[in-house]
């Protein structure tokens, strides 16, 4: 089965900096942290100490809710720092990295069942890869899903090109396919971009429902795709996987090893040749420094792209989730006039008080200037144009920030997370932070609804 | 940057702590008016758009300017018609120019005076929307208003109708109609009938197009109403300075073009029902179309139906709203013997309705919602 779906909101914003595609090098990266803060609805609890010595695959905490998900080293090595912040909140645990990984070898279930891929996926801390719709939680084994999501294609500002980036991965793909769609009795659905179909091995993957999906960001984020193909109702459950992340799977089912390495897109305006480095979940973002255009002035470092992406410096890690590092330069100067200026040609604005929407192949070198300062709701409108989603914005936030559980519930709060809202707060004239309001009004949801 | 520098030298006398620190927030104003600030993202997206308030405001403003011009005008060939006189072009731009310019005054120095001292209050940043209001308010002012009744009605509509609300953002009604509705109720002398349109003429009556009309007199030519060479609010005489800043408006995509198209049609739609009832030379049989080009009726439905804060808010409830701003103008205008300006209520007792609206239109979006489960 295959339906097309055109996305007409939306917007790719025009930073440039995009990675071409060819692999600069591999890297190594000394020390490799696991961010229990990465993953949503967790609380940590250790299960190894520091200077313990660890595999790719050892444990190294779990969750205190729900002890059977668990979280693995992607590599081999020494556990270096248990890093912990107020109140001893768990932020980071460290390992000093061996040269060479040394694997722990994971039985391969024979045949595939619903119970032993479950076992296999928990036992290898690979479980987190899944995540749970709604609230992007990390998914509940003791739930089924009412399908598996996968998005083909990423649209996020600069993201990897799942096409390049997994093109020596179909059989892994494969097999993490057949892994998941074991999870589930709804199928495993996969959205492949209209324009790319043609050259993209994805099409070729058995097993899927496959879906369509063209038109600019967020066509690709798999929450948008959702709510096109099979809406989030009260009581639903979707989990979604990461494209990277199924292979990942997959690599676990055919070699029976947590396998953490991956292509990572080192991309931005402040990146002097935006290329794609072979490196590790979790890496350091030193490592990839040597590609920053240091004459830029202060960077930032962010793991992920610029909406929703986590500024975590040059001495920070790679998220979980991540496979793109973005270098940007920092925006703190004052620019006389900005507002008034009839053209700011070194700024992009998607609304059209700027002349900027006329030349739409210009590439623009962003920085982190807010570019004004914060005020009240005022132009309500303009954040239906980049949410292509039955759902009224406006709305939807003013419900998170007044915390009414009921009409948060109403409007729609199941079928966001914040990545799917992150072009309104792009787009805001008030310089409202909008993924705020809604990650607090999905804390709330998961505190009072639990 | 030499002014960068200046700024820089003088901001610790008024951040917190220094001197005039109590000053921050109308300095901060002073400030973000000349920059743009260094402020860069904290979390959630790195980059942003380049749009602000400012620049949405701005925008507002310089779609005013054609009206404001041609209304600068007006008032000289106005006063040179009811003189007898011939003034010469420059002479009528000077003459209006002297009488808007008090207005102007009046209208900026106590609405932002309000809304600093309101900010420094609250330790809030200076809000940007009595840029716009404050252009528009004299626009929709008889020229003969009394400054201390515009100042007045400047007060009551910033106070009462923004500012006890929380400011910009959050008001229910359209301040600058606010501040028209307050002078119209409250001294009626001077904001209707035909003494007060025409400037510095003792005694000489030149009525609108719509107390003629009301009261079966001669209208002008319609060529005239078009071009706004008539007796009228400020602004609103001009059919074409009003589209001329509704496509600017459109273009930019500043204010919803659904308004605008659903209040005229609205307006036509009334009009016409009234055109097949009423006897023929009565008020009712006046062409619906006609009823676009006179008073300030497109004034309205461009500058003000169309304000983010007060109107509808969704894209459904647009169309709805802005029909009934221009079917209820219409209807007040030919039903309500005492007001021949409906305009004005119309926006007004919409925007008091635009949440209900917004309402509805929601709530079929969420028990559609709700159907799913």
């Amino acid at each position: 089965m295959s339906d097309n779906i055109r996305i007409k909101k939306g917007l790719n914003i025009p930073i440039s900096g995009a990675a071409s595609r060819s692999v600069n090098k591999e890297v190594f990266s000394d020390v490799v942290a696991i961010k229990p803060t990465d993953f949503r609805g967790i609380v940590p609890k250790m299960k190894v100490k520091e200077g313990e010595t660890v595999k790719a695959g050892t444990i190294l905490f779990a969750d205190k809710a729900n002890p059977q998900i668990q979280f693995a080293s992607p590599c081999s090595g020494v556990v270096e720092a248990v890093v912990r912040g107020e109140k001893r909140k768990l932020l980071s645990v460290r390992i000093k990295a061996d040269k060479e990984i040394d694997y722990i070898k994971f039985d391969i279930p024979k045949e595939l069942t619903n119970e032993n891929v479950k076992d296999l996926l928990l036992q290898s801390g690979l479980w987190c890869a899944i995540k749970q719709r709604p609230y992007g939680i990390v998914a509940n084994p003791d739930t089924t899903p009412k399908s598996i999501f996968i998005s083909g294609f990423n649209t996020a500002p600069l993201a990897a090109d799942l096409d390049f980036v997994l093109q020596n991965e179909f059989e892994a793909l494969q097999a993490g396919i057949n892994a998941l769609s074991k999870l589930t009795a709804g199928g495993v659905h996969l959205s492949i971009c209209d324009g790319c179909y043609a050259n993209a091995n994805l099409n070729k993957l058995q097993g899927v429902i496959q879906h369509k999906v063209s038109g600019p960001h967020p066509a690709g984020n798999v929450g948008v795709q959702i709510n096109h193909i099979s809406p989030i109702a009260k009581g639903d459950i979707i989990w979604t996987v990461d494209l990277h992340l199924v292979a990942t799977i997959g690599k676990l089912f055919t070699k029976g090893i947590y396998d953490a390495s991956q292509l990572v897109a080192v991309v931005g305006p402040a990146v002097k040749t935006p290329t794609y480095v072979k490196g590790i979940q979790g890496m350091q973002i030193s490592t990839v420094k040597y590609l920053a255009d240091e004459s830029k002035g202060t960077l930032r470092y962010i793991s992920g792209d610029v909406l929703t992406g986590e500024n975590v410096g040059v001495d920070g890690f790679l998220g979980f989730y991540k496979n793109q590092i973005t270098v940007l330069p920092e925006g703190d100067y004052y620019e006389m006039f900005g507002w008034v200026k009839p053209f700011r040609s070194k700024k992009f604005s998607f609304s059209h008080t700027y002349p900027s929407f006329l030349c739409s192949k210009k590439r623009y070198n962003m920085d982190t200037n807010l570019n004004g300062g914060v005020r009240a709701f005022v132009m309500s409108d303009v954040y239906g144009k980049v949410l292509p989603m039955d759902i009224y914005p406006t709305y939807l936030f003013k419900a998170a920030l007044a915390k009414d559980l009921e009409k948060m519930e109403q409007l729609g709060i199941y079928e966001v997370i914040e990545e799917d809202i992150a072009l309104c707060e792009y787009v805001c004239p008030s310089k409202i932070e909008i993924q705020k309001i809604i990650s607090d009004g999905i804390d709330l949801m998961i505190k009072e609804m639990a | 940057m030499g002014l960068r520098k200046i700024v820089d030298n003088i901001k610790p006398t008024f951040s917190k702590g220094g001197k005039l620190g109590f000053l921050h927030s109308t300095f901060d104003a002073f400030e973000t008016f000349l920059f743009v600030p260094n402020t860069v993202t904290k979390r959630g997206a790195h980059v942003r758009d380049c749009v602000d308030l400012k620049r949405i405001m701005i925008i507002v403003v310089l779609a005013l300017v054609p009206s404001l011009l041609f209304g600068i005008w007006n008032i000289g060939y106005q006063h040179s018609l009811a003189s007898g006189g011939d003034m010469g072009f420059w002479a009528m731009i000077w003459y209006g120019i002297l009488k808007i310019l008090p207005l102007y005054l009046v209208s900026y120095i106590v609405g932002l005076g309000i809304e600093f001292i309101s900010a420094q209050i609250k330790g809030h940043e200076v809000n940007e929307g009595y840029l716009v209001s404050g252009m528009i308010i004299p626009l929709i002012m008889p020229v003969n208003v009394p400054l201390w009744m515009l100042a007045l009605a400047v007060i009551f509509a910033v106070i009462i109708g923004k500012e006890i609300f929380g400011g910009t953002g959050m008001n229910i009604w359209n301040p600058a109609l606010l501040a028209r509705a307050f002078l119209f109720f409250a001294y009626p002398s001077h904001m209707s009938g035909d003494k007060v349109w025409v400037a510095g003429v003792d005694g000489y009556t030149g009525a609108t197009p719509l107390a003629q009309a009301a009261a079966g007199e001669q209208l002008p030519s319609v060529m005239e109403m078009v071009i706004g060479t008539i007796p009228g609010a400020i602004g609103e005489t001009s059919v074409i300075a009003i589209l001329i800043g509704a496509v600017i408006l459109i273009a930019t995509g500043v204010a919803s073009w659904k308004i605008m198209v659903s209040a005229v049609i609205g307006g036509l739609f009334v009009g016409g029902i009234a055109n097949l009832c009423g006897a023929e030379g009565s008020y009712l049989a006046l062409p619906c179309w006609q009823h676009l080009v006179m008073g300030g009726f497109l004034f309205g439905a461009v500058f003000m139906a169309t304000d983010p804060v007060t109107s509808a808010q969704t894209e459904k409830g647009k169309w709805i709203y802005g029909f009934l701003v221009g079917a209820v103008a219409i209807v007040i205008r030919l039903f309500n013997a005492g007001y021949p300006e409906g305009m004005m209520l119309a926006i007004l007792l919409m925007n008091t309705f635009a949440p209900l609206i917004d309402h509805y239109v929601v709530n079929s979006n969420i028990k559609k919602r709700m159907r799913r489960a």
